[in-house]
């Protein structure tokens, strides 16, 4: 196969730079969805849920 | 400037410290993987060299993909500031930034693969004339300065009016660069659209339409976690201040309490006090219990004088 450094290093940089970027994304959320309350996290209830955290 | 509340999208509630996951986005998550290794495996192995370029074409199957889903990242992010501008919509502010991010997280993908597939097919890693490579570099630029500003601002909804104007001036650049092959043909090395000429066939094509799919379920997978993470992070902003709040509340009525239980403060410890009641107004629920207080140790501190 001709031109494989270039195939590695062009590949290579988007599937790390993704990866990379959504470790560092998945890290983040982890820590700083420890400092917020759950009735904070508005995004991941629904409202049969949120009622139920209120009862 | 008038806030409204907008109804979020559904999804199952999770422990507070678990991230920004949810089982959809497993799922997506695992589908994403799986796209990879199927588009590897078809890129490196199934599909035919090309005649001119050789095996270096099979870039094109990671560089085509990354270039057009770019614009649904800066697309995310104008739609996201003309709803900030018009409603102030601090969660369409939210969606802003995390399609801002993405566009430029793909927009520095895009340079990147172009660089390194334009060595062995130009001869040249970069070309300081070139129309394509010049505006597209002016696009990343744009909206990595629209990241760099929102973090010297500390106002959230100063920030987001401002920055809202700088993506809106960054849109205009993406149908320049989307043209500029056209526009400025003769002053630049890209080739013309490799989807709108019909040359691709077969295999090939086919390939490439699972780029698409597998890199754009992969900004949608990025997409849902960065806009939870950028909720989060709001939320714990509001959640800081609420706190910094409550904290100078209660040294307030400690600084009351002091002065009623010791009449005989000094003037100046007296003074000190009246401000704090004086800025005390507009935060705090309960405030005219607390100026009531206050007069009444101004008076106890006059009668001493």
């Amino acid at each position: 196969m001709s031109h494989l450094g270039y195939l590695i290093a062009g590949w290579g940089l988007v599937l790390g730079s993704i990866s990379a970027y959504a470790a560092s994304l998945l890290r983040r959320g982890r820590v700083i969805s420890a400092q917020v309350s759950a009735d904070r996290q508005r995004w991941m209830t629904t409202d049969e849920s949120a009622a139920e955290d209120d009862a | 400037m008038p806030t409204t509340t907008v109804r979020q999208p559904e999804a199952p509630a999770i422990e507070p410290g678990s991230g920004t996951g949810s089982p959809k986005t497993r799922i997506l998550g695992i589908a994403c993987l799986v796209g990879v290794v199927v588009l590897f495996v078809f890129a490196f192995f199934l599909t035919e060299e090309d005649q001119v370029q050789g095996d270096v074409v099979r870039m094109i199957y990671v560089h085509v993909p990354v270039a057009i889903i770019e614009y649904f990242g800066f697309g995310i992010a104008a739609v996201g500031s003309v709803m900030v501008l018009w409603r102030g919509s601090m969660w369409w502010d939210t969606a802003a930034v995390a399609g801002a991010e993405l566009g430029l997280l793909y927009s520095g993908l895009m340079i990147g693969t172009g660089v390194i597939w334009g060595r062995p097919t130009w001869n040249t890693w970069w070309e300081w004339g070139d129309a394509r490579l010049m505006t597209s570099l002016m696009l990343f630029l744009v909206y990595l300065g629209y990241l760099a500003y929102r973090r010297t601002v500390p106002d959230a909804e100063t920030r987001a009016r401002r920055s809202a104007v700088i993506a809106l001036v960054g849109i205009i650049n993406v149908p320049i660069v989307n043209r500029s092959v056209e526009w400025w043909a003769n002053q630049t090395l890209h080739q013309q659209s490799s989807l709108s000429d019909g040359r691709l066939e077969d295999l090939t094509l086919f390939t490439l339409a699972m780029g698409f799919v597998v890199f754009g379920m992969i900004f949608v997978w990025l997409l849902i976690h960065r806009f939870r993470f950028g909720w989060l992070e709001r939320q714990a902003e509001m959640h800081g201040l609420e706190a910094a709040l409550a904290e100078r509340r209660a040294q307030r009525d400690a600084d009351i309490d002091e002065s009623l239980a010791h009449p005989g403060v000094s003037e100046g410890d007296d003074m000190r006090g009246g401000d704090d009641m004086g800025g005390s107004d507009d935060m705090a629920a309960g405030s005219g219990d607390v100026g009531e207080a206050a007069d009444g140790a101004g008076q106890q501190s006059g009668d001493q004088a």
